[in-house]
């Protein structure tokens, strides 16, 4: 099955890219990244940049609501997101457990949607 | 021959509901996908026994037919695994020859029903959906929830499990503890179903307490170093072991105290004693254990007159502070009332009239504590409710007579 991990930081983890502690913020990721490429079942995914970078839309009738920011003004924010593929959700949760981000933050696991016939 | 053959097929439904249905759902059909095919199956089996008998391995027949019904559901939904469904029947056909011996999945299932990503609300009911076939309204009884509520969490929870993807699978060593207490939780609701301080002893109810024995054995050789799994193995044969009895000729339900401990199983009862030691052996105490430890003294007073009264007040205590839960409260109520405590067990009832207006053993409870009060005329009032609740005659002809109000 094929699953998304959808890795949630909060703002004093992501912060950590622009100090003294970068590397080993990125190397953790790396070592993550890493293990699932290793083990074959990575099948895409991306890091985002920060929630001050994003723009969202919304309509409604003939108006265009363009507003600066992430829809949710949440603790955690989304930092980025893999699909993996795995046997099951004990097995995706198992991946989720190894990111960086599991003890501040949190991992969100979802399904991923399968083309209809 | 029809009458047979109907019967047959009772049978089948009754003993092998849930092992088929585990087989079907762990192949990935999902569960409600699975029990629509099973009954579709025996819907068949009752159209097609009668005329050409019945099969030699009836429950490979059910199986076979129903892994039919669900390839053809795959092929309606045509999916792109189109060879899927044929390499499935292939496989059934060839399981079915191997007939009778083909696994049991029970466990696994039960498991996945356990699983953290399933409401914790919702745990139990829908292992016992599964496993004993219990269908809704019966299941939301014996969880105080309305059948149309206990319905829709069902569907949802069955939803997620196809949905998320959750295996059918003995979870490994080091995750095994948070899934346990689940199993055990819902075998115990089931053989509640089938006997509960005051319920009846109909056909029903008594082969779902089978069912739950059987499932706690299973759970207790799986697990051989959870002493929980054995006090649940132990409470459940203490009480089945009384079963015999609980009717006396007449078929009048006899409460515990009035029970003539030459009618019990004793090599049942011996069994339950045995697993109880094995269990504390174990050095962890926990809800399952107390209770059986409960029902030891109980069966030890009976049989020997001996009064243990205060001593099962700590107990009762002891497993109110585990286990705070309507059953738990009520019972820990009698048990201080009978001790002579009656204005502190009243007063521990009144807490739990909110979540408690529909569960005949607090009414009863209730009764049986007013008249030790001396509030006759409440406690006839109390018993009425009690026995408007009851589903079994012979609990309710004891209600309403003046059973609970023998002795102070």
């Amino acid at each position: 099955m094929q699953y998304s991990l959808l890795y949630f930081e909060t703002p004093a983890a992501r912060g950590r890219r622009d100090t003294s502690d970068a590397p080993a913020y990125w190397g953790a990721w790396n070592a993550y990244m890493g293990a699932m490429h290793a083990a074959g079942i990575m099948l895409g995914g991306n890091g985002l940049m920060p929630p001050e970078t994003a723009t969202t839309l919304r309509i409604s009738g003939d108006t265009r609501h363009v507003q600066d920011g992430p829809f949710a003004d949440t603790k955690e924010q989304l930092g980025g997101y893999t699909v993996i593929e795995v046997a099951n959700l004990d097995e995706a949760l198992d991946w989720a457990a190894r990111a960086p981000c599991v003890t501040a933050g949190s991992v969100e696991v979802r399904p991923v949607m399968q083309q209809p016939a | 021959m029809d009458g047979d053959a109907r019967r047959a097929v009772e049978r089948a439904a009754r003993t092998s509901y849930g092992r088929l249905l585990a087989l079907l759902a762990a192949r990935g059909a999902g569960i409600a996908a699975a029990e629509d095919a099973l009954s579709d199956a025996l819907a068949a089996a009752l159209r097609v026994w009668p005329e050409r008998g019945v099969p030699d391995a009836p429950d490979a027949w059910l199986l076979t037919a129903a892994r039919r019904n669900l390839g053809h559901d795959r092929e309606r939904r045509q999916t792109a695994t189109a060879g899927e469904a044929t390499l499935a029947l292939l496989d059934d056909e060839r399981l079915a020859q191997d007939a009778p011996p083909f696994g049991d999945r029970r466990l696994e299932l039960l498991f996945a029903c356990a699983h953290p990503a399933i409401d914790p609300g919702v745990q139990a009911p829908l292992m016992l959906q599964a496993v004993l076939g219990l269908d809704a309204a019966r299941i939301a009884a014996a969880f105080l929830i309305s059948p149309a509520a206990m319905g829709q969490r069902l569907v949802r929870a069955k939803a997620k499990i196809r949905d998320a993807g959750i295996g059918f699978a003995i979870p490994p060593p080091d995750r095994l503890g948070e899934r346990v207490a689940a199993v055990l939780e819902a075998i115990y609701a089931a053989y509640g179903t089938g006997w509960d301080a005051m319920a009846g002893a109909e056909a029903k109810a008594r082969g779902l307490s089978a069912e739950a024995i059987w499932l706690s054995r299973v759970v207790r050789e799986a697990l051989p170093d959870d002493a929980e799994a054995a006090g649940l193995l132990a409470l459940t044969l203490f009480c089945e072991a009384r079963r015999p009895a609980r009717r006396d000729a007449e078929g009048c339900f006899v409460p515990l105290s009035a029970q003539d401990p030459r009618r019990w199983d004793h090599t049942m009862q011996a069994e339950a004693e045995a697993v109880l030691r094995a269990a504390a052996a174990l050095g962890h105490a926990g809800r399952f254990q107390i209770e059986a430890a409960i029902q030891s003294l109980h069966a030890e007073s009976v049989m020997t007159g001996r009064d243990h009264r205060v001593p099962l007040t700590g107990l009762y205590d002891l497993l109110w502070t585990l286990a705070p839960s309507a059953g738990a409260g009520t019972a820990r109520a009698s048990a201080h009332a009978e001790a002579g405590a009656t204005d502190a067990a009243l007063a521990q009832l009144d807490k739990l009239a909110d979540r408690t207006t529909g569960y005949q053993p607090w009414w009863a409870a209730r009764a049986r504590v007013l008249h030790l009060l001396g509030r006759a005329a409440e406690a006839r009032g109390a018993a009425t409710t009690a026995a408007g609740l009851s589903t079994d005659p012979a609990v309710r002809a004891f209600l309403l007579g003046d059973g609970l109000f023998i002795g102070r």
